[in-house]
C-alpha cells in the first residue's frame, strides 16, 4: 500500500483489479494464503476450487480420489466456505470464483456465509465465472446436458441482477477457447455467440421485464486470454469492444453506452508457457499482459497472471508473488496509466481490428446458421473447428514453422538455478489433505440436522423440476448443511449427465507424405501384422480434470500414424479405463492427467488392470508431471512419461510402437526416428 | 518372428466361459477372431464351432443400427442400452467406424458417446474400424456378433451408412434399423437409392427439432406403407428424440415386434443360416472373385454346404480355399 500512497502527482488512471488465481489443500490453508496475498498488495481475491467441487462431488466420492485439494480448494459445505473467508469481511471484498457447473451452489454458499457474517447482501461485489458453454469445448467441468445447464446459468444471472446488483454473474470466457487452440477470430466469434445465446435465453424466459433488460446486458462480463502475439491480441481486445457495443445496441436496443461496455478480466496464456527453459515464461507473461493493458479504450478490468513454472507443476507462494509483482510494476512503476489511448488513429491497428471483426462476424453467422452456440456445440461443429486449429498449431510447432524459443529452436541451455532447489521448483500438496478433508466432511455430516437437509433438498428438487429459479432453494440448502455432492446429486437425478462431442472425428489426416510419417506408418502396420491385428491404442483421462486438448491431439496423431485409437474421453474411473482396455482389446493405454493426481490414479489403474488379467498391457502417461514423479511412475511400471516439453509427436508415436513391441516380445526398431 | 506367445486359454474352456457371460472370455474371443495369424484363425474357428448351435438358431436378438453421419445414432444407442438394462437384459455392442484411407488408422469414439458415464457390467462394447471395407462392416463383424450373441441377450451393431453398399449391416442382423433425421432432405434420396427397401424399422430421430418430423414421418410411411399381406413385414416409422428421451420405448417395442414376427413366421433360423453363408461368400469373393465362386459350383452350392453347419463357417471357408488351391485366406 505504501507505493500507492507515494504515487507521483501526475493524474493516473486507477489500475485494474490485481488478483492471483489461488487455492489448494484445504479451506484453512487457502484462507492463510489469501490473507498473505492481500497483505502483499493484491486488491481482490480469485478462488481456485478443486475438481470435485467444480464437478459436484464430495471429497469421499470415488471419482474424487487423488483430486481433493489438488488444483484448488475443496469446498464440501458451508463449514468449508466459512473457513475459507474467516477474517475476510465479504462486504468489503471483491471476490472472483472460477466456478461453472456448480456456480449456483458456490454462490449460494458465499451468500450464506455473508449472511452469517451479517453483511448487506446487496452490497456484495465480485464474480462467478458461470460460463457453462465453454466447458463443453474446453476445460470440461460440465455436469448436465447443455439445455438445463444454460437454465442454471441464467438463474444465477437473473437472481443477482435483482438481489446483488454489483455482482458480475457471468464471465463469458474466450480464455479457454484459446487454450483449446482457437485463433483470435474464433475466440471473438465463439465468446460473443455465447453471450448472445445466454442473453437471448434470458430475454425469452420472460423472467426479466423488458425495461430492465438493458441492466442484464450491462452485467455481462468476459474473461479473455492473451497470447504472445501481443499486437494482434491488443487488436483483438479493441475488436471485442467494438463488436459488443454494436451487438448490445443493435440486437438488444441498449441506449445507455455505459451498459454496452465490453468489461473483461484476463488471465494471460498458459498454453504457450513452456516446460523447457521455463524462466523464459516470465518475459512471455509480461508481453502477453501488455496486449490487454496497452489500449486505454480496451483495457482489462481485472488481471491475474499465471506463474512462470505452471508447465512444471503447482506454483509455490513465491512464484505467485513474482506474478503479482509483475502487475504492480506495470501499474505503479511504468507511465502507462498516465496517458490517453496510445493507439487511436493508427491505420495499422485500425486495419487489423477491422479484419478481425469481419472474420469474427462471418464465423458468428456460421454459428447462427447452426442454430446458436448450444446447437453448434451439440452437433460438434465448434469443437471440430477448435480441434482443427489446435492440430494445425501442433503441426506448425513440429515443423518449426511456428518458433518457440527453447522448445523447437535454441534448445541448448545452461542448468537453471530456479529448478535445482530441493523442491524441484514447484509446490507439493500435502498428501494428507484428502484424508483430512474427508474426516472433516464425515464429522460435518454427523453433526447436522438430517431432517433439515432432507427438506432443503426436496425444495431444491421441486424448484428444479418446476423450472423455478434454483437460487433461493440453494441458499436454503447451504444454511441447512447440504453438501456439494448432495446438491449436484439432486440435480443430476433430474437433468441427467452429459458427455460433450470430442471433435476429433472431424480432423482429416495429415496429407503429408514425408518420409518420416511414411516410415512410421510402415512400422505401425508391420508390427500389427506381426501381432496378428492392427495396433490398438486406448486414450483417456482418469480423474476429474477435463482439459482434454492434449489427449485429443495425441489421439489424432496416433490415427495419422496408423493406430486404431479408441478415444474414451474425460472423467473416467480407473475401473472404467481398465474395463475399456479389456473390452476393446488394446495393445497400449495412454493416459492424460494435468491435475497433479497422476500418482494416485496410475497406481489404481495398474491395480485394476492386474485384476482383469491385463498386467501385460503397457501404460503410458502424459501431463504436467514433475521430473521426480516421472521417475517414481516409471519405477511403478509405467512404460513412458511425456510432459509439455515433448512436442515431437512423430518421435512419441515411434516410441509407442516400440513399447508395444517390447511388451509383446518383439525386438525394437532402431531408436533413430 | 521370435516373439513368445502369451499363454492362451483352452478352446473348450473359453467357449464355456463365453456362454457363461464372462467379459474376459468375450474379450479374448473377439481378439482371436481379429487375429489374422493362421494359428489364431484356426483357434477362432474352433471357438465358433463350440458355441451353442441352439443359441445360434433361436436365441438372442441381433440388431443393426445404421444411418448417415450426424443423425445421432450413438446417442440413440445409448438410450436403447439404458432401456434394455432397465428391462434387465445384457447388451453387447459392435460399433463400426471408418478407417482413414491415408494412414490406415482410425479414431473410434462411439464408446464414449454410448456409455456417457454408464458403468453397468451388463454392457460390453467393442469398437471396430472398417479397415477399408466399403461395406461399412469389417469382415470380423459377423463372427464377433456370434461370440457376443453367445454371451449377451441383445447384440447391437452400429455402423455409418449413407449409400446402398454401406448398409451391409442388414446381411448380419435379425432386425435392421435405419436412422435419419427430419429436414435432412435426404429422404427422397434414400428412397431413390433403394435403401428404404432394406430396413425393418425406420427411425426419425431428433423429433424435437420441430414439426418437420411429422412431414418426414408421413412421407416415409407413405413410401413404405403398402398394406401388407400377413407374410409381409411393414416397417414401422418411429419418431424419437434421443436427447429428450422420447420414443425410445416405442423403438424398443418396434425392434422386439420384428423379432417376434420373424419367429412367428419361422424366419429367424433361416435368416441366421443365411448370415453364415453371406459371410463365407463375401470372404471368398474378396479372395478369389467371381471365378473362384464359379469353380466351387456357384453361390447356391456354397450356401447349401454352409447351411449344413453354420457355426463351422471358419473351417468351411478354409476348405473352400484349399479346394481353390490356396492356403487359408488369413495368410494373404
Amino acid at each position: 500500500m505504501d507505493t500507492l500512497e507515494k504515487a507521483p502527482p501526475v493524474k493516473r488512471d486507477r489500475p485494474w483489479l490485481i488478483r492471483t488465481y489461488s487455492g489448494h489443500s484445504s479451506a484453512r490453508a487457502s484462507n492463510a494464503l489469501y490473507r498473505t496475498n492481500l497483505a502483499r498488495g493484491q486488491t481482490g481475491l480469485s478462488v481456485a476450487f478443486d475438481l470435485p467441487t467444480q464437478t459436484g462431488y464430495d471429497a469421499d466420492h470415488q471419482l474424487a480420489r487423488g483430486e481433493v485439494g489438488k488444483v484448488g480448494v475443496p469446498i464440501c459445505s458451508i463449514e468449508d466456505m466459512e473457513a475459507l473467508f474467516e477474517g475476510i469481511p465479504l462486504e468489503q471484498m471483491n471476490t472472483s470464483m472460477t466456478i461453472n457447473a456448480t456456480a449456483p451452489w458456490l454462490l449460494s454458499l458465499y451468500i450464506a456465509v455473508a449472511e452469517k457474517q451479517g453483511a448487506d447482501i446487496s452490497a456484495l461485489q465480485g464474480t462467478v465465472q458461470n460460463d457453462i458453454i465453454k466447458e463443453y469445448l474446453s476445460r470440461g467441468t460440465y455436469i448436465f446436458p447443455p439445455q438445463p445447464s444454460v437454465k442454471l446459468a441464467t438463474d444465477v444471472i437473473t437472481y443477482t441482477v435483482r438481489n446483488i446488483p454489483k455482482w458480475n454473474p457471468t464471465n463469458i470466457c474466450s480464455y479457454h477457447l484459446q487454450e483449446a487452440g482457437a485463433t483470435p477470430v474464433q475466440e471473438m466469434a465463439y465468446a460473443l455467440s455465447t453471450a448472445v445465446t445466454i442473453l437471448d435465453s434470458i430475454r425469452d424466459s420472460g423472467e426479466i421485464a423488458a425495461e430492465d433488460f438493458a441492466d442484464v446486458v450491462g452485467r455481462i462480463s468476459f474473461f479473455v486470454n492473451a497470447g504472445i502475439r501481443f499486437v494482434e491480441e491488443c487488436c483483438k481486445m479493441r475488436g471485442f469492444v467494438e463488436m459488443w457495443d454494436r451487438i448490445a445496441e443493435q440486437r438488444y436496443g441498449v441506449t445507455d453506452a455505459k451498459l454496452r461496455r465490453f468489461r473483461y478480466g484476463v488471465q494471460v496464456n498458459s498454453l504457450g508457457l513452456t516446460e523447457s527453459q521455463a524462466e523464459n515464461n516470465i518475459q512471455r507473461i509480461v508481453l502477453e499482459m501488455l496486449g490487454v493493458v496497452l489500449s486505454k479504450t480496451a483495457r482489462a478490468r481485472a488481471i491475474q497472471l499465471p506463474a512462470w513454472n505452471e508447465a512444471l507443476g503447482l506454483p509455490r507462494p513465491w512464484d505467485q508473488q513474482w506474478s503479482l509483482r509483475i502487475q504492480q510494476v506495470m501499474a505503479l512503476e511504468t507511465d502507462l496509466l498516465e496517458y490517453g489511448d496510445l493507439l487511436d488513429g493508427s491505420p495499422v491497428i485500425a486495419a487489423k481490428v477491422k479484419a478481425l471483426c469481419e472474420g469474427a462476424e462471418a464465423e458468428m453467422a456460421r454459428v447462427a446458421e447452426h442454430g446458436g452456440m448450444v446447437r453448434a456445440i451439440e452437433s460438434g461443429y465448434v469443437k471440430r473447428e477448435l480441434v482443427a486449429s489446435q492440430t494445425a498449431r501442433m503441426r506448425a510447432i513440429e515443423s518449426g514453422e511456428l518458433k518457440i524459443v527453447g522448445v523447437n529452436c535454441y534448445t541448448d541451455s545452461a542448468d537453471s538455478p530456479l529448478t535445482s532447489a530441493s523442491d524441484g521448483g514447484i509446490m507439493k500438496v500435502d498428501p494428507a489433505a484428502e484424508r483430512e478433508q474427508i474426516e472433516r466432511l464425515t464429522a460435518f455430516r454427523a453433526r447436522r440436522d438430517p431432517e433439515a437437509v432432507k427438506q432443503a433438498l426436496e425444495a431444491l428438487t421441486a424448484a428444479a423440476r418446476s423450472g423455478a429459479n434454483v437460487m433461493p432453494a440453494s441458499i436454503a440448502c447451504a444454511h441447512a448443511g447440504v453438501t456439494t455432492g448432495e446438491w449436484a446429486g439432486a440435480l443430476r437425478a433430474i437433468f441427467g449427465e452429459y458427455r460433450a462431442p470430442t471433435g476429433i472425428d472431424g480432423v482429416v489426416a495429415t496429407r503429408s507424405d514425408s518420409a518420416r510419417i511414411q516410415a512410421l506408418r510402415e512400422r505401425t502396420r508391420n508390427t500389427g501384422e506381426q501381432l496378428g491385428r492392427p495396433l490398438r491404442l486406448l486414450v483417456g483421462k482418469p480423474g476429474l480434470d477435463g482439459h482434454s486438448n492434449g489427449a485429443e491431439q495425441v489421439a489424432v496423431k496416433a490415427r495419422d500414424a496408423g493406430f486404431e485409437v479408441v478415444y474414451e474421453g474425460i472423467r473416467l474411473t480407473p475401473h472404467q479405463l481398465a474395463t475399456a482396455a479389456l473390452e476393446e482389446g488394446v495393445h497400449l493405454i495412454g493416459l492424460s492427467v494435468l491435475s497433479g493426481s497422476h500418482a494416485e490414479l496410475v497406481t489404481e489403474i495398474r491395480k485394476e488392470l492386474d485384476e482383469l488379467g491385463l498386467s501385460r498391457v503397457p501404460v503410458i502417461i502424459g501431463g504436467i508431471i514433475p521430473e521426480a514423479d516421472a521417475v517414481a511412475l516409471k519405477a511403478a511400471g509405467i512404460a513412458a512419461v511425456y510432459t509439455p516439453k515433448d512436442v515431437d509427436l512423430n518421435r512419441i508415436m515411434s516410441e509407442l510402437v516400440d513399447i508395444i513391441r517390447n511388451a509383446n516380445g518383439l525386438d525394437p526398431y532402431e531408436a533413430a526416428a | 518372428m521370435t516373439h513368445h506367445r502369451p499363454q492362451e486359454p483352452d478352446v473348450a474352456e473359453l467357449a464355456a466361459a463365453v456362454a457363461a457371460g464372462s467379459r474376459h472370455a468375450v474379450a479374448t474371443g473377439l481378439n482371436w477372431i481379429d487375429d489374422r495369424r493362421p494359428g489364431m484363425h484356426r483357434r477362432a474357428g474352433e471357438l465358433l464351432s463350440r458355441l451353442s448351435q441352439d443359441r445360434f438358431a433361436g436365441d438372442g436378438h441381433i440388431i443393426g443400427l445404421t444411418g448417415p453421419p450426424g443423425v445421432g445414432k450413438s446417442t440413440l444407442s445409448a438410450a436403447l442400452i439404458r432401456h434394455w438394462l432397465h428391462e434387465g437384459r445384457s447388451v453387447g455392442v459392435l460399433a463400426v467406424d471408418p478407417s482413414s484411407p491415408i494412414s490406415g488408422g482410425a479414431l473410434l469414439g462411439d464408446r464414449l458417446r454410448m456409455l456417457a458415464g454408464n458403468d453397468d457390467p451388463r454392457v460390453f462394447i467393442r469398437s471396430l474400424a472398417n479397415r477399408g471395407d466399403y461395406g461399412g462392416l469389417s469382415a470380423e463383424v459377423w463372427p464377433m456378433s456370434l461370440v457376443m450373441q453367445a454371451a449377451f441377450d441383445i447384440v447391437l451393431i452400429e455402423t455409418v451408412g449413407v449409400g446402398q453398399r454401406e448398409i451391409d449391416v442388414a446381411s448380419f442382423s435379425d432386425t435392421t434399423c435405419f436412422v435419419l433425421q427430419p429436414q435432412s432432405g435426404d429422404t427422397i434420396q434414400f428412397l431413390k437409392a433403394g435403401i428404404m427397401e432394406v430396413p425393418d424399422v425406420v427411425v426419425v430421430n431428433k423429433a424435437d427439432l420441430g414439426i418437420a418430423w411429422q412431414k418426414t414421418v408421413a412421407d416415409l410411411a407413405g413410401a413404405i406403407g403398402i398394406a401388407g399381406a400377413d407374410d409381409i413385414w411393414v416397417p414401422p416409422v418411429v419418431p424419437t428424440s434421443a436427447a429428450a428421451q422420447t420414443g425410445i420405448a416405442d423403438l424398443a417395442h418396434g425392434l422386439a415386434d420384428h423379432r417376434a414376427w420373424l419367429v412367428a413366421h419361422g424366419r429367424l433360423a433361416p435368416k441366421r443360416l443365411g448370415f453364415a453363408a453371406d459371410w463365407v461368400l463375401k470372404r471368398l469373393d474378396q479372395e478369389f472373385g467371381r471365378r473362384g465362386l464359379a469353380r466351387l459350383g456357384g453361390e447356391a452350392a456354397v450356401r447349401a454346404e454352409v447351411a449344413a453347419s453354420p457355426t463351422t463357417a471358419f473351417e468351411q471357408l478354409d476348405r473352400f480355399s484349399e479346394r481353390l488351391g490356396a492356403a487359408t485366406p488369413a495368410t494373404r
